[in-house]
């Protein structure tokens, strides 16, 4: 707050404070989580590009997405398990099923997913108990958007300012950055001839992250300071301009392979920051108590 | 013994309270909380700053240049100094327990809200779940902890430890539709001896959180006292929060499905 020695005209735009200290605590979480929001989304949209991809009868691509799929549900229970104050008892997610709680719903969300998919892939690969195989797969395909938007409302649903008002949008920048990331994980593994749905994915999920982002940024007005300036912009920055080459070079990648592969890994890394600067921006909105508190005080005089 | 059907709470009276720290003392000694940090905060006399998973009273300090009550104005002094012990609110709608996803946060007979420390592994959902930053994680333990209203004390017909301590009744133990009597009565009467600043936080069962089952009697703003003006129970949002999520969800299928099945192979 700036000290004047003139009478003001208009009311303190700083909200009174103890001291300036923060109203909220700031989360626990440690880069497991966002790690876990990558995987886990990534996950979750590589399983129905496999499915898809497999009822269209590209069989390479549906193999490679679901091998994708495999992959990033097999990193998150590490991550997620890793960041637990007490990972022994990390079974004690299994001794309730919350609605309430999203982390809840998640669990039983990825316990489900996680075996579906191992089954799937396995089977594919191997070729035993094909139906079984294609069924798991179907059912995989039909979980995996779950996965990937639920964390959207986990981080949604606190208190933390610049998380719980973006709850409109972190869906939609949730939805669309996992699909970019299974498709780009997709393109980097599969021959470019057979990997052209995948880079549709790319730039499709590109946009719709770049968009809901933008439309988030709009809506919260003030509340967009986590995001567009302090610790979490610089990242959010890189992200966008990493999204929007990724998804150029993955267009061209039709022509050119290596372009389509280096614009997948931009992708990638444009995802995964994305997914940092919003966790970042939460810690900067929790630290700072003008953010508690000036939309609350503003909510109740009017 | 305790009527175990009333819902049991505490009204803390800011204005009878001396900034003694017998309740943040008297909490820690029930209860074995570990030491919290040797601190000078500069802040007044608060060296804890808030509430923690080390601190489940906290005495908070503010000194303002304001005149007192002129009745006891007796010196030139234009300062007045504001004391309050914070706690744990106890929420009827407690977005802590909401969102534990391991059932080790859980509601009492009493209507309080307790950890259960042989549960909790430590997930750390509830720390940024609570709308007044009082739950946190005890790092070099992995488990998060908050006041418990002394559930062990309370369900032998005990007053919580911090009540018993407090030399002037600014922490009142009690069922808690008789401390809201209690509170609306001393307000009028402060208000009839010229405190006009009195007013209370958290006893209306209409605000963001349901009511608090610990509500306080402040001279000023809540923020002042690192409360926030108006909190809300995050999971209030939750049900508009799944249906944005469904809509994405759809959304990453049609995407999923425009790109295999629309254009080329």
């Amino acid at each position: 707050m700036t000290k004047t020695r003139e009478q003001l005209m208009v009311p303190r735009a700083e909200p009174r404070t103890y001291y300036d200290r923060p109203v909220l605590k700031k989360p626990v979480w440690k880069w497991y989580i966002p790690a876990y929001f990558f995987t886990g989304g990534m996950a979750g949209a590589a399983a129905p590009l496999s499915f898809a991809a497999r009822v269209r009868g590209n069989r390479r691509l549906a193999r490679r997405a679901g091998l994708v799929s495999l992959a990033g549900i097999a990193a998150s229970p590490v991550f997620l398990i890793a960041d637990l104050g007490k990972p022994g008892r990390w079974y004690n997610m299994l001794r309730v099923a919350k609605p309430t709680s999203p982390m809840s719903v998640g669990t039983w969300l990825i316990s489900a997913f996680g075996p579906l998919t191992g089954a799937a892939v396995l089977s594919d690969l191997t070729g035993v108990f094909p139906g079984l195989g294609e069924l798991c797969d179907a059912l995989a395909a039909f979980i995996g958007p779950a996965v990937s938007t639920y964390t959207a409302v986990l981080t949604a649903d606190t208190a933390i300012p610049a998380w719980h008002e973006a709850w409109r949008e972190l869906p939609a920048i949730f939805a669309g950055g996992s699909a970019a990331s299974a498709g780009a994980a997709t393109v980097l593994i599969t021959p470019a001839a057979d990997a052209e749905p995948a880079r549709r994915l790319v730039v499709l999920g590109s946009l719709m992250e770049l968009g809901a982002d933008r439309a988030m940024e709009e809506r919260l007005g003030d509340l967009a300071e986590p995001y567009t300036s302090g610790k979490a912009s610089t990242p959010a920055k890189a992200a966008k301009g990493l999204l929007a080459a990724g998804a150029a070079l993955a267009l061209a990648g039709r022509r050119r392979p290596l372009l389509g592969k280096a614009g997948a890994a931009a992708t990638l890394a444009g995802v995964a920051l994305t997914r940092w600067s919003i966790f970042q921006a939460g810690f900067e909105s929790a630290e700072h108590p003008r953010f508690t508190v000036q939309p609350q005080r503003e909510r109740i005089s009017v | 013994m305790t009527d175990v059907t009333q819902r049991m709470g505490f009204f803390t009276d800011t204005t009878l309270c001396i900034g003694c720290k017998a309740c943040e003392v008297a909490c820690k000694e029930w209860n074995r909380v570990p030491e919290d940090g040797l601190n000078f905060l500069g802040h007044s006399y608060d060296n804890s700053g808030e509430l923690g998973a080390s601190t489940w009273r906290h005495v908070a300090f503010i000194e303002q240049k304001k005149p007192v009550n002129v009745e006891t104005n007796g010196s030139a002094s234009d300062m007045r100094w504001l004391m309050s012990s914070d706690v744990c609110k106890h929420c009827t709608n407690a977005a802590c327990l909401d969102v534990c996803p391991t059932g080790a946060l859980f509601r009492t007979e009493f209507d309080t809200v307790v950890v259960q420390a042989d549960i909790c592994n430590g997930c750390g959902y509830c720390v940024p779940a609570c709308p007044f930053g009082v739950i946190d994680k005890r790092e070099e333990d992995g488990r998060v902890w908050k006041c418990t209203l002394c559930y062990d004390r309370i369900g032998v017909g005990l007053e919580p430890a911090c009540a018993k301590s407090c030399p002037t009744k600014s922490i009142q133990f009690g069922p808690l539709e008789e401390l809201r009597t209690r509170a609306r009565a001393r307000v009028d009467e402060l208000h009839e001896r010229g405190v006009a600043d009195a007013r209370l936080y958290g006893d209306s069962p209409a605000d963001g959180v349901g009511g608090m089952g610990a509500f306080f009697l402040l001279l000023d703003d809540p923020e002042v006292y690192r409360l926030p003006p108006d909190p809300v129970v995050t999971t209030r949002d939750l049900p508009s929060m799944w249906k944005a999520a469904g809509a994405a969800a759809l959304g990453l299928a049609a995407a999923v499905a425009a790109s295999v099945l629309g254009g080329r192979r």
